[in-house]
């Protein structure tokens, strides 16, 4: 056995090994969607595989194809998820804050809030936190004012 | 059955599973974010049933299908997002 040849084994087993890591991901990943309570944890367990599990199933792809095609086109599938996945997941929870789709007693920290009236927490607020005052009473409320977009 | 056939067995049963516990979801709602969540982790679980073709058949045909699937599913969720309105279910 040459020395390409062991090469080729090896790169085969860590392909399958790559592979089989970013399926159970995905698995892990749609349990999570099915199981957990609202959008945002939903959002959470659907994010990670977007960026690892698909890297890793595309490390995987050129590992055992090994043609400068392959990698051309891998790279691209891996950039293009880096890239986008994130903005997506961003774009989708920004919607269900805005559109009061999130449950504020499942949330320990909202940093979206204006921490008024009811809102804000006992104790005064955490540092950092500046109370804005609104003239137009519906523009705290997520979905409203102007900003949106 | 060679080993290599039964891994792939395994891998194709998980992503079965994984794919139909993410249209129940998809299914379910109650929200269309949770919708556009659900069918964002459908397309992993699609991308991951393609890497795992290509490499059980080492061929490179289905490939740029990937590539066709990441821009689809960004551009998806997005459009959905941005439209979703305080009532839509």
């Amino acid at each position: 056995m040459s020395v390409g040849e062991v090469a080729g084994v090896v790169a085969d087993v860590l392909a399958a090994v790559c592979v089989g890591l970013g399926i159970l991901l995905a698995l892990v990943a749609a349990l999570g969607v099915l199981r957990l309570p609202d959008v945002l944890t939903r959002l959470h367990a659907a994010a990670k595989p977007q960026a690892l599990g698909i890297v890793l199933v595309a490390v995987g792809v050129g590992l055992a194809l090994r043609t400068p095609v392959v990698l051309g086109v891998v790279v691209l599938v891996v950039v293009l998820q880096l890239v986008t996945a994130p903005v997506a997941a961003h774009m989708v929870g920004r919607a269900a804050y805005r559109t009061g789709k999130v449950d504020r007693d499942l949330l320990l920290v909202d940093e979206l809030s204006r921490l008024r009236g009811p809102e804000e927490p006992e104790g005064g607020l955490p540092d950092g936190c500046v109370v804005v005052d609104e003239p137009d009473g519906d523009a705290g409320r997520p979905g409203r004012g102007a900003d949106r977009g | 059955m060679t080993v290599g056939g039964v891994a792939v067995l395994v891998a194709g049963a998980a992503l079965l599973v994984a794919a139909l516990c993410v249209l129940v979801r998809a299914v379910v709602g109650p929200t269309v974010l949770d919708r556009v969540v659900a069918l964002d982790a459908l397309v992993v679980v699609l991308v991951a049933a393609f890497g795992l073709e290509a490499v059980a058949r080492r061929d490179a045909t289905l490939l740029p299908i990937l590539v066709v699937l990441a821009l689809v599913g960004f551009v998806g969720s997005v459009s959905v997002a941005r439209f979703a309105a305080k009532d839509s279910r």
